[in-house]
């Protein structure tokens, strides 16, 4: 009996244990070891939680937990579906590295105030994976605005006049975005009560445009902040001033990703294939998402910050992810949500880099990067891999989500988004080449002796690196991301033609 | 005894203020203890008449025996029990918390102070459980002139403000005097039940349409309605924390629930009502906006709460305009959080204003540190104010605009979205200082932020435990606004919700 | 037209009266004047009330002696009246919590004009 209690409604344990975490980290203050065990212990334990649900959810099932009614007909509802579960594994994973590394991070920068880092850090994974396992959309938006507000205290954790002011900025970007979203989610709500996800979509028949339209636009506005669409991108750059690890993880994966995901639950899920396609407001998403890619790569090229130039470069690849979910054909919903997985080991990869390089070194930029591929060889190795992987190379993980994105555009007829992607590559090429040539091959004088990254800010990097390679080889390698990309995709289109053929 | 709880939930206070004054002269303990169990008797009351209401239907008490509409009638129903039960645990609550704010002046003065509060308290509960509007009135006033001395009591800004309070205040009583006066001539009776059966078929008269127009007016002043609201920022700004702990949770909202009462019981929202349901709402829409933008320009913390009870209360006057299921929610539940969440900052800016002498919004810096739970209280209330989830504030919010969404009314639904963003600029201000901000030094190399004006890490628990029980009451109101919603709201409403 | 005026001259008078109230507390800047202002609004009320309980040709509600029963027609309606007792009482105590505060205020700032008042109490 607590058994089966335990086993349903473990969604809900994988997200009330960090907010437990977060609580009991808040009152452990001053003492540093405490407040560390317990957000190891909250982040293996979330992370063993949601792996627990793999086998059920590879064998078709949900797991789903008793909802929470907040009002008649709306509940606060968690329920682990493939997309949701891929999503929920790969950030409660990346939770357990980044720990490590935050540790290690953290204690070399010497702040003098991290309770509130791991706290708000704990509460952000408990609303990302609240995202990933959201079974409507009001539970989607309770976490997004609970995401919103738990990562402000993150990014003005440095206390800066600059860090309160990009604190300032990412505040005014996400608050608005999440008020229009409050709009677009209580209009779906009034068009079809109870607003559960469906694969395929629940909005078809019951609302037509140009209200649709403009429910669309309110939606992309909403989540087009946190996945950073151009011209809402803005924030991303600006909250680099955030440590690294809030960087890596959040600005990385959890919470951009979070915008990200929410485009694959909103166009699959919501509004569903045959909408998007009668109403051409896919083709109008597609197009913002290619045009980001572009400008995003070459803003990416004129930046001389590491942080910042990976920030353009997320900018970009996020947009890949909304490309994946506006084309909306079974090639691109696979690669669009493979590459939240592909792109979240690249680049947590590069800013554990840039984050070792800078506590190592003291450099932040990438004209003072020459020769330090020789100090901190393992290090430079790692990054290279990562750029690799973001260009675009075969056997690297990257490479597996843009052929996949790339036979979705064809799918779709559109051409031309390929054409987007090959100019993405090489333009990424161009951003991150000239790094690594100065790291090997930069003239210095300053003569360096191999210096590496202490272990807890290097074993990490080393970590998601080699993960990088070997989903890029095997890309259902042990945690079985790239099947439950598929077996998302597949129930998004197939019950897309189920009702087409219902004729509904 | 329990027969006349209705009763005691008004006598208790009531006939303990008229005692107070006299046990005064033997210890102020005494008075203390007195005082705060009146407050006590008044709340289990209230929970008991509440719980009758609900598994028992309406509970109507005659004054003195003599039956309605001749005699006085209190009425417990889910809507009065529940707002009974809100004032009363304020009362109770804030009662405790005035303690160490007392604990220098004199004993006489105490002796006034709680003598005055208790009336102020006698007087909102009767306006909740009369079932008499010329009773209301009596109440109204009784509760207003306390609140006019109250408020005059924190010194001779103050003073002013309550004098002006007092005229504007005493106007508006007049002209819902003046409402029910019509209403009365009409139709021969004061009974909120038997008017309500006896209007229906004069609703078209001019002597309604009157009645309506100086109802709204009169209890719009008092609820702070924009822009009839002129008294209430200064009030609000220079009253004693506890008194304006109290007074900005319930007063405004007591009123707005007398509106809400006449309004949809009374009048059944028909007639002339719906027009002047009409222009409340695009009244409130402007109030929101106006509310918030003036808070944005204090640099007064209080002054800058006042301006925010000002456009909150336009909430609860928006949702009661919108007259469907989900607007009413809305507008019942925020009567709720937003009393629940502004309570808490009032007490929380009387805190540090008492231990630190701090109200300027650019001398918060640090805060965190030197009042770290009162300050976390504050961020829970904070982000009530503006409307995120998974706070109390976010839900009403979500009803408001469910509702607006239902009646089309897509204006207010963009009036409401913007202004939960001014709301953020204006608390999160707050919250960059009190946390992010490293005190500025000053020209001599003195610290500008200030010395406490007393030692001490916390204030005192009498002090603390209010603003802790209100803080962890927002999230727990939030996570449960399903439950208050089916198991008491859905019978507050004048019709059937599902 | 001059029906409806004459027929309801009293009300009309009423109106008048409470109209010079409220124009007084807007347009005196002394606060003393404004709170005798309140007070004629106040009466003008009383008079309303007390207008409403009238009919013409009764008498006070008493039941003397020798009196037929059950003839409503001749006493006026007494529920008025005392209504009003209690609005009586009620602007007493305003007026009186009114004056203490104008006492406090005189002590303090040395005048009752309004914008004197306000002047200083915003420094």
């Amino acid at each position: 009996m607590i058994v089966d209690f335990f086993l349903t409604n473990r969604p809900l344990w994988a997200v009330l244990i960090s907010l437990v975490a977060a609580g009991l980290i808040l009152l452990s203050d001053r003492r540093p070891n405490l407040r560390e065990t317990i957000t190891m212990l909250a982040a293996v334990g979330k992370f063993v939680i949601v792996l627990t649900m793999l086998p059920d959810v590879l064998a078709g099932q949900v797991v789903e937990s008793a909802p929470l009614k907040l009002a008649p007909g709306i509940s606060l509802h968690l329920r682990a579906d493939a997309l949701g579960l891929l999503f929920a594994l790969l950030s409660s994973g990346l939770w357990v590295v980044t720990s490590v590394y935050s540790i290690g991070y953290m204690r070399s920068m010497k702040y003098g105030h991290e309770t509130g880092y791991y706290a708000s850090f704990a509460v952000c994974l408990s609303a990302a994976v609240g995202i990933a396992l959201a079974a409507n959309l009001l539970t989607f938006f309770v976490f997004y605005e609970i995401l919103t507000i738990a990562t402000y205290p993150l990014v003005v954790h440095a206390r800066t006049p600059e860090a309160v002011s990009g604190g300032r900025k990412y505040l005014v970007y996400t608050l608005t975005a999440g008020q229009l979203l409050l709009i677009a989610v209580v209009w779906a709500q009034v068009v079809a009560p109870g607003a559960e996800f469906r694969p395929g979509g629940f909005l078809a028949g019951r609302i037509t445009p140009p209200a649709l339209d403009i429910m669309f636009i309110l939606f992309i506005l909403g989540l087009g902040v946190k996945a950073a669409i151009m011209p809402l991108h803005d924030w991303l750059p600006t909250a680099m001033v955030a440590p690294t690890p809030v960087s890596a993880l959040l600005h990385a994966v959890a919470v951009v990703k979070a915008g990200a995901f929410g485009f694959l639950r909103i166009t699959g899920y919501v509004f569903g294939p045959e909408l998007l396609k009668e109403t051409n407001l896919g083709s109008l998403l597609a197009w913002i998402a290619a045009l980001t890619i572009i400008v995003a790569s070459l803003r990416a090229l004129a930046e001389d910050n590491l942080k910042r130039r990976l920030a353009y470069s997320t900018v970009g690849q996020l947009s890949y992810v909304v490309l994946g979910a506006a084309l909306i054909t079974p090639m691109s919903l696979v690669g669009g949500m493979f590459h939240i997985v592909a792109h979240a080991f690249m680049k947590i990869t590069l800013f554990f880099c840039a984050g070792a390089i800078y506590v190592t070194t003291h450099k932040e930029n990438v004209s003072e990067m020459d020769g330090i591929g020789r100090q901190m060889p393992l290090t430079m190795g790692a990054f290279t891999l990562g750029s690799l992987g973001i260009v675009g190379m075969p056997f690297v993980v990257g490479f597996v989500s843009k052929w996949n994105l790339g036979l979705g555009a064809l799918q779709a007829g559109h051409p031309i988004f390929v054409a987007v992607l090959v100019a993405s590559a090489l333009l990424s090429t161009g951003y991150f080449f000239p790094i690594v040539y100065k790291a090997y091959f930069g003239q210095t004088r300053e003569t360096y002796s191999r210096h590496e990254a202490k272990p807890s800010l290097l074993y990490p990097l080393v970590l998601t690196a080699l993960v990088s390679l070997v989903l890029g080889i095997m890309p259902n390698f042990g945690l079985s991301f790239y099947q439950l990309a598929k077996m998302a995709a597949k129930s998004i289109i197939a019950s897309g033609m189920v009702l087409a053929g219902g004729g509904q | 005894m329990t027969a006349h709880l209705p009763a005691l939930i008004v006598i208790s206070p009531l006939a303990i203020a008229l005692l107070l004054p006299v046990l005064v002269r033997l210890s102020a303990e005494l008075v203390r203890v007195v005082a705060i169990t009146s407050a006590l008797i008044s709340f289990t009351s209230s929970i008991g008449a509440l719980k009758y209401a609900l598994a028992k239907g309406n509970w109507h008490y005659f004054f003195g025996g003599w039956p309605a509409p001749w005699g006085i009638e209190y009425v417990i129903d889910p809507l009065a029990g529940g707002m009974a039960v809100l004032v009363s645990f304020f009362s109770l609550l804030v009662i405790i918390y005035a303690g160490p704010y007392l604990v220098n002046k004199p004993a006489r003065e105490k002796g006034y102070f709680y003598t005055l509060y208790l009336l102020l308290t006698a007087g909102l509960l009767g306006i909740v459980v009369t079932g008499d509007v010329f009773n209301l009135y009596v109440f109204l006033e009784i509760s207003s002139l306390a609140a006019y001395a109250l408020i005059a009591s924190g010194g001779h800004r103050a003073t002013v403000a309550a004098f002006r309070y007092l005229l504007i205040g005493t106007a508006a009583a007049s002209f819902y005097l003046l409402g029910i006066g019509y209403l009365y001539a009409i139709t021969g009776s004061l009974n909120m039940a038997d008017l309500s059966e006896l209007l229906p078929p004069l609703m078209d008269s001019r002597a309604v349409v009157i009645a309506v127009a100086l109802i709204v007016i009169g209890l719009g002043i008092k609820m702070a309605l924009f822009p009839l609201h002129g008294w209430l920022p200064d009030a609000y700004s220079y009253a004693p924390a506890p008194v304006i702990g109290f007074i900005a949770a319930v007063m405004a909202k007591v009123s707005a629930y007398a509106l809400y009462r006449v309004l949809y019981f009374v009048l059944k929202a028909t007639g002339p009502v719906s027009l002047a349901l009409d222009v409340m709402g695009w009244m409130a829409a402007a109030g929101i906006l106006f509310g918030s933008i003036m808070a944005i320009l204090q640099r007064d913390f209080w002054r800058m709460l006042a301006y925010s009870s000002v456009a909150q209360m336009c909430y609860i006057a928006l949702g009661i305009s919108l007259a469907n299921t989900m607007g009413l929610f809305g507008a019942l539940l925020h009567i709720l959080n937003h009393a629940v969440t502004k309570g808490c900052l009032f007490l929380v800016a009387g805190s540090v204003n008492w231990q630190t002498g701090v109200r300027e919004i650019h001398r918060f810096v640090k805060m965190s540190r030197r009042m770290p739970l009162t300050m976390g209280a504050f961020i829970i209330a904070a982000l009530s104010m503006i409307g995120l989830p998974p706070t109390a504030g976010f839900f009403s919010k979500w009803y408001l605009v469910l509702g607006a969404i239902q009646s089309g009314a897509w204006a207010f639904v963009i009036v409401l979205a913007l202004s939960s963003l001014l709301t953020a600029v204006y608390f999160f201000r707050i919250i960059e200082h009190a946390y992010f901000k490293e005190p500025l030094k000053g020209k001599d190399g003195q610290r500008h932020a200030t010395e406490p004006a007393k030692e001490g890490w916390e204030l005192y628990p009498t002090m603390l435990v209010p603003i802790l029980i209100l803080g962890i009451g927002i999230l727990a109101l939030g996570i449960l606004s399903e439950q208050v919603i089916t198991h008491l709201l859905q019978f507050a409403l004048p019709w059937r919700a599902f | 037209m001059l029906t409806a005026v004459a027929g309801y001259i009293n009300f009309w008078l009423i109106a008048i009266l409470l109209l010079v109230g409220v124009y007084g507390i807007i347009a005196t800047e002394n606060l003393l004047k404004k709170l005798m202002a309140l007070n004629v609004i106040s009466v003008a009320i009383i008079l309303f009330y007390l207008n409403l309980g009238q009919k013409a040709g009764s008498t006070v509600p008493i039941l003397l002696p020798g009196a037929e029963v059950g003839v409503v027609n001749a006493y006026a309606n007494p529920l008025p009246h005392t209504l009003m007792l209690t609005a009586i009482v009620v602007g007493v105590a305003t007026t009186g919590v009114g004056l203490a505060m104008l006492y406090k205020i005189y002590h303090r700032y040395g005048s009752l004009e309004e914008p004197d008042v306000l002047k200083e109490m915003r420094q």
